[in-house]
């Protein structure tokens, strides 16, 4: 590991209780400049629970995060964007009423002069800052103008992804972003990862796909029943190694099993 | 672009198709039944606008509401309550001021002020309701349709406020109701298009919790739709009471219920997100026109009442179908 680059994102001790259930026992996770990781484990492992605290969704119980070289505590999504990490959720967080514009820049629209809520968007610039960005990730769209509710899957997770890449500038997670989509359009979003790779973005994935992950990211950090239980590089290990530590048991996966 | 044009343009001109349809067959039946014109009737189409303004404006209001997929059933009580209030602030010297003895003769834009303010607070109320506690906004606006009502009973103790001052009344005189409701239509017409305000209110009905995620401060956002709706409700009071020169507890009875109707015969979706106060202004008229033909036509108060029932459900369950195709 190139110990050198510096540190872009660092928790410690993170922990997270919806109740008297505790979802995240004291994480500690650290990522480095350009570098991409995966985050898997099972189902309620804590993936989704650790990305919501670090994304401001969700405020953490106790533990420490820092961001870029300071420690921070995000109060809101706002705040984790302002601060430069963009976050593609599993349910996506489009308005299916709105256009693809209109949810790029959805809690940051383009004014003409600011008159608080009642300033007027500026749709010209955000139309041509929404045809920029997904070109950026090679998805074509008929138009932009047609409300998301009536797009594809693919479709719409590109405009969440390039939402991301829009506004990205340190970091970017990515929660099950393929999950739901055909095997032609995992391959598109598979290349706007490997394009944010060479970009020098930051990334955070997290996935069931186990070929994909080995394919894609350098890390992989492991999760089960709340805590980061194995750290490995992911040209260092294999599946085995991968779905033992997911779940806990020594078993004898195939190597390119891909984990569901 | 094409496709868009073409599949645009059904739910709009379906919407102005029901209306000249409606009007149309009133104009039938005119001819049928009584032997002369229900639309070359320059009296008639004057009272269907004055008639249908009240109601606009209250509309215009719980359509905002309604994108943010909430309701708000208290629009007929807080303009009675602010008519009540509005009312005591405008009383004229040498009247039968029973109210405020000491102040008469007040600036317009005092009770103005008073009854926009009351209808301000009253949504507020419904809108922090709302927002802070999770309860469904049918509740607490319930709760202030029948508690706005009992404070406009109370405030002047069952009795109508009479002897408004002649620049008060003038609001409500001639073309005035139509003009503020045409004003207030167009305004939030380009509100909820052009600025920041209306894509947020969008996106909050379409998804609150991607609004969330995004950072859009939801709360807040809905606080202030139910604010600008109780506002509205106020300034209908206002025009209410000033045309009928005076201020009386049981003004707006039901005028909630004919505001939400004519949202959603208007294409407001009831599930949120979807809605365009152009249709509303069509659906307060084909409310306008309904009544005005079956009076026209002789039919009894009652039968309207149920025809009216009917279309809401109808235009309904045609908003639910369109969902379902989507989905």
């Amino acid at each position: 590991m190139n110990d050198a680059r510096k540190i872009v994102l660092r928790t410690q001790g993170l922990c997270k209780n919806y109740g008297g259930v505790q979802a995240l026992k004291g994480a500690d996770f650290e990522l480095r400049e350009g570098e991409h990781i995966a985050i898997v484990g099972d189902n309620g492992a804590g993936k989704s629970t650790f990305v919501r605290q670090i994304t401001g969704v969700e405020q953490p119980s106790s533990g420490q995060m820092f961001f870029d070289g300071k420690e921070v505590s995000f109060k809101s999504p706002l705040d984790a964007r302002e601060a430069g990490i963009e976050a593609v959720f599993q349910n996506l967080a489009l308005a299916n009423d709105l256009d693809v514009p209109a949810n790029i820049f959805l809690g940051r629209e383009e004014v003409y002069f600011n008159l608080g809520p009642f300033s007027f968007l500026n749709e010209k610039k955000m139309l041509a800052k929404a045809k920029e960005g997904l070109e950026k990730t090679a998805v074509k769209i008929p138009n932009l103008r047609n409300a998301i509710g009536n797009m594809s899957g693919g479709q719409r997770q590109c405009v969440a992804i390039s939402r991301s890449a829009a506004f990205a500038s340190k970091l970017i997670i990515m929660d099950e972003p393929t999950a739901a989509l055909g095997v032609q359009e995992t391959t598109q979003v598979e290349n706007i990862i490997r394009r944010l790779k060479k970009q020098g973005i930051p990334l955070i994935l997290i996935s069931h796909n186990l070929r994909q992950v080995f394919n894609l990211v350098d890390r992989i950090f492991v999760f089960r029943r709340g805590e980061i239980v194995g750290v490995v590089d992911a040209d260092k290990t294999d599946g085995n190694e991968i779905v033992s530590l997911i779940t806990g048991v020594k078993t004898g996966v195939h190597e390119n099993a891909s984990y569901i | 672009m094409n496709t868009t044009a073409i599949r645009k343009l059904p739910q709009e001109a379906s919407i102005l198709m029901v209306l000249v349809g409606i009007a149309a067959l009133f104009e039938i039946l005119g001819w049928i039944f009584i032997g002369q014109s229900f639309l070359a009737n320059s009296k008639r189409l004057v009272i269907i606008v004055l008639q249908v303004s009240i109601i606009g404006i209250i509309a215009v209001g719980v359509t905002q509401v309604i994108i943010t997929s909430g309701i708000d059933l208290s629009g007929g009580s807080v303009a009675a309550l602010s008519a009540m209030v509005a009312a005591s602030f405008a009383q004229a010297s040498g009247g039968f001021s029973i109210f405020y003895p000491g102040i008469v003769d007040l600036p317009v834009i005092v009770p103005l002020l008073v009854g926009i303010g009351v209808g301000l607070l009253a949504g507020s109320i419904n809108g922090a309701i709302t927002a802070y506690t999770g309860v469904p906004p049918f509740i607490p606006t319930l709760g202030m349709l029948v508690a706005a009502r009992g404070l406009a009973v109370l405030y002047a103790e069952g009795q109508p406020i009479f002897g408004l001052t002649e620049q008060y009344t003038a609001i409500g005189q001639g073309i005035n109701p139509v003009l503020i409701f045409l004003g207030v239509a167009l305004l939030f017409h380009v509100l909820l298009k052009h600025t920041v305000y209306g894509r947020r209110t969008y996106a909050i009905g379409s998804n609150e919790e991607a609004a969330r995620i995004v950072g859009i401060k939801v709360n807040r956002h809905k606080v202030l739709v139910y604010a600008i709706a109780g506002g509205l409700a106020g300034l209908a009071g206002i025009v209410m009471s000033a045309r009928a020169t005076m201020g009386q507890p049981g003004m707006g009875f039901m005028y909630e219920l004919d505001a939400i109707s004519a949202a959603v015969i208007g294409g407001t979706s009831l599930f949120g997100g979807k809605g365009k106060i152009s249709g509303t202004v069509i659906g307060v008229f084909i409310l306008g026109v309904i009544t005005s033909g079956f009076t026209f036509l002789r039919i009894d108060f009652y039968y309207q009442e149920i025809a009216k029932g009917m279309i809401i459900v109808a235009a309904v369950i045609a908003d639910q179908r369109r969902q379902a195709r989507k989905a």
